[in-house]
């Protein structure tokens, strides 16, 4: 299998001495939508800054699409693309001054780069915008610009550093269209984001670092699989006052009247309702109480601290 | 990268910080040329007319180099020190950390860039001077090397400046506390032989001195020193300062963690 990218052994010690990476080790394959997640400061944008050169890794290896980023780093940079978590681009500069110039760093003539800059603009609803300056434009609008510019030398591995962040629902849902669309087409896609839905939405593999630590690094089906019991919200036509006990299922009532009930893996739904029917409660809608993901998300990260803390103590 | 992508790539940079400056023209051009027009009235037609002449010339005639040359020196180095670091600030600097561009090629562009700006405006003050004084030429290719290789030096050092600026007080020091004091006692407005000798062996440890002279010679005929150890010191100073400035970028010194 072709990888687009391979870290092996990656660690990275910052000048205080903080180790933000701690030896991990990440496989993504060619044409995967890949989500890295992980809390604030668990290393996402360390390993991501170290793939694209923007940090000095302290040890460790780093191949995009086979080039090893310390002998063959022209080659490797070439397949990357990146759309950093901050804007960081010229404020000054108008839209297609900043998407032609970011072509001619790879070496596309103008004439090639300007082809290339109206399609992506377009695409990404900016063409009309193409000589307002960047700071002129909304959050969601530096936003796009900073994909279209990752974009204009055809990469084919993207990189996206929260892609979404402040962005509304309605402007999110077509940026996940367009990059679910990009990855169809072959570009292979790694992002990091706190919207753990939008990991949930788009991604097939996913990774979970924290504390410089991969934690897993599995398929989005098998990651899932593990979460034992999931919880249902259901609101019910009348009001209920108490929580009818269903065999082999715990009930609760929520702060709003809702039922919440708790549905361990392996156990039918239908079982749910046929026990709800027989107690004349009418169901009128349904939903998850959390992301699935989230939830398997918050109980790795909290053993993980758990872990921590215990190796601490052992030290101390 | 092959050459033609390495060409695209230097000149992209190069058209950007063209595109910068000009797109800026009242703080970069302007002022320059008023501030020399200034000196031109100032020094050369109301307190030059009754200094007489110096080194054999006119006063006025004598300055112009050396106003030509400051000017030169001083917008190449302002021009990489505050566009450089200002991408820093603005964090556009990733831009280029993340493309393929060699580090060779990123100096290049910028020391261009600034060499573009110092000469435009050492071509500006350079006609502006001939409302004031005729200009005879001595030796054209001296006057053109001297004043080439000098901005390049400059630009070189704006650019190790602004690698090592955390701030934008950073980006004012050298300008104030070093470059303006070593021009201004550079040879600009007087010769170095109507100083006394303690004087005149402290000069000639001052760089601009040697650019100044050198530039002077081109247009005069006529320097205090060698115009031909000055162009041997520029070249010097040029490796030196390059060298270094490649190793910062190479280290990441300032733009990378």
């Amino acid at each position: 299998m072709t990888h687009a990218l391979e870290i092996e052994g990656l660690v990275k010690t910052y000048g205080d001495g903080f180790e933000a990476l701690k030896g991990i080790d990440l496989h993504v394959a060619e044409g995967d939508f890949f989500a890295l997640l992980g809390p604030n400061g668990a290393g996402k944008s360390t390993t991501l800054g170290i793939v694209c050169s923007l940090v000095n890794k302290t040890a460790g290896k780093v191949r995009v699409f086979g080039n090893d980023i310390d002998t063959q780093l022209s080659d490797a940079k070439l397949n990357l693309g990146v759309v950093p978590q901050e804007f960081n681009f010229n404020q000054f500069e108008k839209v297609f001054d900043i998407v032609t110039t970011q072509a001619g760093y790879y070496g596309i003539p103008l004439k090639q780069a300007s082809v290339s800059a109206e399609k992506y603009l377009k695409k990404l609803g900016l063409w009309d915008k193409r000589d307002t300056p960047a700071r002129m434009l909304s959050g969601g609008m530096k936003r796009r610009l900073m994909i279209a510019r990752a974009l204009v030398h055809e990469p084919r591995l993207l990189i996206l550093d929260e892609p979404t962040a402040g962005v509304d629902i309605e402007l999110r849902r077509s940026m996940w269209t367009f990059l679910e669309e990009m990855n169809r087409q072959g570009t292979t896609i790694i992002l990091t984001t706190h919207y753990l839905e939008e990991a949930e939405a788009l991604c097939r593999n996913i990774a979970i670092i924290d504390h410089g630590k991969i934690l897993k690094n599995t398929s989005k089906r098998d990651l899932l699989q593990e979460l034992s019991v999931e919880t249902f919200v259901l609101d019910t036509e009348l009001a209920l006052p108490a929580a009818p006990e269903l065999d082999g299922f715990a009930t609760r009532l929520d702060g709003e009247g809702a039922l919440e009930v708790d549905v361990e893996k392996g156990q039918g739904l239908n079982q749910v309702f046929v026990q709800l029917e027989q107690r004349g409660i009418k169901v009128v809608s349904m939903r998850t109480k959390a992301n699935r993901l989230e939830e398997l998300f918050i109980r790795m990260v909290e053993e993980n601290a758990v872990e921590s803390r215990k190796g601490l103590e052992g030290v101390a | 990268m092959r050459t033609q992508a390495l060409i695209t790539a230097f000149n992209t940079i190069v058209v950007r910080e063209i595109r910068r400056f000009t797109r800026i023209w009242a703080q970069t051009l302007l002022p320059p040329a008023v501030t020399m027009t200034l000196y031109f009235i100032i020094f050369g037609n109301l307190i030059g007319s009754r200094i007489g002449q110096m080194g054999g010339f006119d006063y006025m005639a004598f300055i112009v180099p050396g106003l030509i040359m400051m000017a030169v020196i001083t917008n190449s180095y302002a021009n990489v020190v505050s566009s450089f670091f200002s991408m820093k600030f603005q964090r556009s600097i990733e831009e280029l950390l993340v493309s393929p561009v060699p580090n060779w090629v990123i100096l290049a562009g910028y020391v261009c860039g600034g060499m573009a700006r110092g000469l435009g405006i050492g071509l500006i003050v350079t006609l502006l001077s001939l409302a004031f004084t005729n200009l005879s030429i001595h030796s054209l290719p001296m006057m053109v090397v001297t004043v080439f290789l000098t901005s390049a030096l400059f630009a070189l050092g704006g650019f190790i400046n602004a690698m090592l600026a955390t701030k934008f007080d950073d980006i004012s020091i050298v300008p104030t506390f070093v470059l303006t004091p070593l021009t201004y006692l550079g040879g600009v407005f007087y010769s170095i032989d109507l100083l006394p000798d303690f004087w005149q062996a402290v000069s000639m440890a001052n760089p601009i001195l040697y650019m100044v002279n050198g530039f002077r010679f081109g247009i005069l005929g006529v320097s205090d020193v060698n115009p031909f150890v000055s162009l041997g010191m520029i070249l010097v100073f040029i490796s030196v300062l390059a060298l270094i400035a490649l190793k910062m970028l190479s280290r990441g010194k300032g733009i990378r963690h």
